[in-house]
């Protein structure tokens, strides 16, 4: 047996993990193991608290998606209580949630995945980084801040925190939009959704057509996707059926509490992080050559299920880009295409749902009375689609929690990436920092 | 080339790093100040060496060191001590951190419960052991806040801390401080809610209503969220959720304080001082439903939170 090439840690992630690279004695990769270091326990430690008081535990599973988990476990606590939250509640969560979005794709894209593709992947480390980009390209840097504090600002003036929220409840939210609210956030919208041209456009323009090579080889992989869709098929964050496409572009459709007839999580030894698989395609297997059962969430799944975007500037890049790379889209660094037309999606809602005159209702909030149930909540985090599945008793106390979260979903196909880039990029023990980082740049493409 | 700064995060969510980014224009004014050497969020400096060639496990050295999150595994507390040995001064960032947060609610139960119930009591999951494997840490026997393991010189706590007071404190150490502490406020000290100092009575209500308040009013028009017979910890929590100004982030969205910022001061009783806090305004503490989760919802760490015999109601 030759030597493990170890990556410890996986940095530009949001996460905690190590890539271990086993080589044979001619130096040529043999496999590969991404191994997830953390577990918290959420699913044990809720039991016992009050229904209502779970969307404000279980943000805290995510400091970059916490509006995810704060929708999810608010609708699958209203799907214990049985209550339904009235429109311009829904609305409001729409809105929190968009907004959330929009900074979280523009850190993405601009401190995480940029470094990659601004500085160069066979760059030093010790520029190689956002603060590299910074200096690169100080004008885009000052605007991106000033961007992603704005996101802040409009959730924690309007909704106290951008952090760990607490405004969406059971049956509701916790205070209505005032008209004043609404005028002031409305060119702040309006800002970002120029912002969110103008990074399509640079990306475009300046990033994409560079890295086409990149984006071609490094961790490729044909597997399925997984996604919601409206019931006419278009694109939504919020509410919807889920959509598991196989390789192939056929799909099926199920309703979010039949996600246990669909999908299965395999446990490995080496990882915290358990496996998600599409347990009718058979049981999983992580071959690269013939995978079976593995399905990939996030932004590129999203686009791929989907028929149509929601919003119109969104739908048109969406056409460019199935013009280009067809549809379901396998490339991974596309992800990162994906990312932005979202964004651009996500910044057109915003706008629409602060224009439309039912934001402003006062009536935010369904009577809500604890009683045992069960309810299944699902919202598309940035990661992909997120599973809250509570059970509560007559008292409204949590008995049952089973969380699957995007990151899950994609650890199978992540798994597979980093063999395909490491098989790609490593030959007779030939290696160096920058190959390593390509390497890693097949993992950071799935992150939020 | 400013000062030598390395991030760590341990039991973390990432929203302590996230709360730094969103300090906005103010950070690329103090980013010139700071050389970080080590942080995995932003730079790729890696443990073992650019590819993992060393044998040694190795941070560099930096005169500030900052660590989110808390303790849970083998791996968190090899990096605390590795962070602690090479830093100056160590920064413990968040309420992870500080008194081991959320994840620390953990301490109410026992490893193994937690770990069967992941591993083998999940309706997706194919039962299975326990994951093990020389790659995968095993966990430490609770959670625990960093000073439980080593020396901490400077305290931010906060889920998240806000920017103002990690940007005040880091301007302190620049200026040559070597302590830097927020100040022992309450959250009540610094809400404008109207306090009559009496409550409407009967059982502690949960949150299954809005508080009664006027949209189009301040907070100054709102009567106090315990007074209107609702749980709020804001008495025994430290204040400063919202930064310098500005009013607690979690009653600006009319919703209770839960103690994000943890106890006031050092070796502070929050339990104890808070059904004193409830009783003075008339309130029975043994109504509030999940009493101890509830009011030690970020501080579960220091074994304010522990595995009792057997739980209440069961």
């Amino acid at each position: 047996m030759g030597k493990v090439i170890n990556i410890q840690p996986i940095t530009r992630i949001e996460g905690h993990a190590k890539v271990a690279i086993h080589l044979d004695d001619a130096g040529n990769v043999v496999e590969t193991k991404v191994h997830v270091q953390a577990l918290r326990g959420f699913e044990k430690f809720c039991e016992g608290r009050p229904a209502e008081e779970m969307p404000r535990i279980v943000c805290h599973i995510c400091g970059i998606c916490p509006w995810a988990h704060h929708l999810a476990s608010s609708k699958a606590v209203d799907a214990c209580f049985g209550v339904t939250p009235p429109p311009a509640a829904v609305k409001l969560r729409r809105l929190m949630q968009n907004i959330a979005y929009i900074g979280d794709r523009i850190l993405h894209f601009y401190f995480l995945a940029a470094p990659d593709f601004v500085i160069g992947p066979d760059a030093d480390y010790s520029v190689r980084n956002v603060l590299g980009v910074i200096q690169a390209v100080p004008d885009i840097a000052r605007q991106v801040v000033k961007m992603r504090q704005m996101t802040a600002n409009m959730l924690e003036d309007f909704a106290g925190r951008a952090i760990h929220p607490t405004f969406s409840q059971a049956g509701g939210v916790s205070k209505p939009m005032t008209e004043k609210e609404r005028s002031a956030m409305l060119p702040l919208a309006q800002e970002l959704l120029e912002f969110s041209q103008f990074t399509m456009k640079f990306a475009k323009d300046n990033v994409f057509p560079k890295y086409l090579d990149a984006i071609k080889t490094i961790g490729v992989i044909r597997v399925g996707y997984l996604g919601t869709v409206r019931e006419d098929g278009a694109h939504d964050f919020y509410d919807g059926k889920l959509r598991l496409m196989k390789p192939d572009g056929s799909y099926e459709d199920f309703a979010y509490d039949q996600y246990l007839d669909y999908i299965g999580e395999w446990v490995e030894p080496w990882s915290y992080q358990k496996f998600p698989y599409a347990k009718k395609w058979g049981q999983l297997k992580l071959d690269l050559d013939d995978p079976v059962g593995v399905y990939r969430t996030n932004c590129l799944a999203r686009v791929n299920v989907v028929d149509q975007m929601a919003t119109p500037l969104a739908q048109a890049e969406l056409e460019e880009f199935r013009a280009a790379f067809g549809r379901p889209a396998h490339f991974t660094l596309l992800y990162h295409y994906a990312r932005l037309i979202e964004l651009l999606q996500c910044a057109e809602q915003a706008l629409e749902l602060l224009n439309d005159p039912e934001i402003t209702s006062r009536d935010i909030r369904a009577e809500v009375t604890p009683k045992a149930g069960r309810g299944v909540g699902c919202v598309e985090a940035p990661r992909g689609s997120l599973i809250h599945d509570y059970e509560t008793d007559a008292d409204g106390l949590i008995t049952k929690v089973n969380l699957i979260v995007g990151t899950t979903h994609n650890n199978a196909p992540i798994n597979l990436s980093v063999f395909q880039a490491a098989k790609a990029l490593i030959h007779d023990g030939k290696y160096d920092q920058g190959i390593l980082n390509k390497v890693e740049m097949a993992i950071r493409a799935y992150d939020p | 080339m400013g000062v030598t700064v390395a991030e760590e995060w341990l039991n973390a969510c990432s929203g302590c790093e996230i709360s730094i980014l969103n300090t906005g224009e103010a950070l690329l004014d103090l980013l010139p100040h700071l050389n970080f050497v080590h942080i995995p969020v932003l730079l790729d400096h890696k443990y073992f060496g650019q590819t993992g060639e060393k044998t040694a496990f190795e941070i560099p050295e930096a005169v500030v060191g900052i660590i989110s999150g808390g303790v849970r595994n083998e791996e968190h507390k090899h990096v605390l001590n590795e962070m602690r040995q090479k830093s100056k001064i160590l920064i413990a960032l968040g309420s992870c951190a500080a008194y081991g947060g959320i994840p620390a609610q953990a301490n109410m139960f026992k490893n193994d419960e937690i770990l069967e119930k992941v591993f083998r009591g999940s309706p997706s999951t194919n039962p299975s052991p326990n994951p093990e494997h020389s790659d995968v840490p095993k966990w430490t026997n609770t959670v625990q806040a960093l000073d439980e393991i080593v020396k901490v010189d400077l305290t931010i706590p906060g889920c998240p801390p806000h920017p103002d007071w990690i940007a005040d404190a880091i301007l302190a150490l620049l200026a040559g401080k070597t302590a830097w502490a927020l100040p022992e406020r309450s959250v009540c000290d610094t809400c404008p809610v109207i306090r009559e100092k009496k409550s409407v009575g009967g059982p502690i209500k949960r949150g299954l209503t809005n508080l009664d308040f006027d949209p189009e009013a301040g907070l100054d028009k709102m009567r106090c969220i315990n007074e209107q017979g609702f749980f709020c910890i804001g008495p025994v929590t430290l204040a400063g959720c919202a930064g310098k100004e500005g009013v607690p982030r979690c009653v600006q969205a009319r919703t209770p304080c839960r103690g994000c910022f943890g106890p006031i001061r050092k070796g502070a009783r929050p339990m104890v001082d808070m059904m004193g806090a409830l009783t003075s305004v008339g309130l029975d503490p043994k109504t509030l439903v999940d009493r101890r989760a509830i009011m030690n919802r970020y501080i579960g760490a220091h074994g304010y939170l522990t595995v009792l015999p057997a739980r209440p109601g069961k």
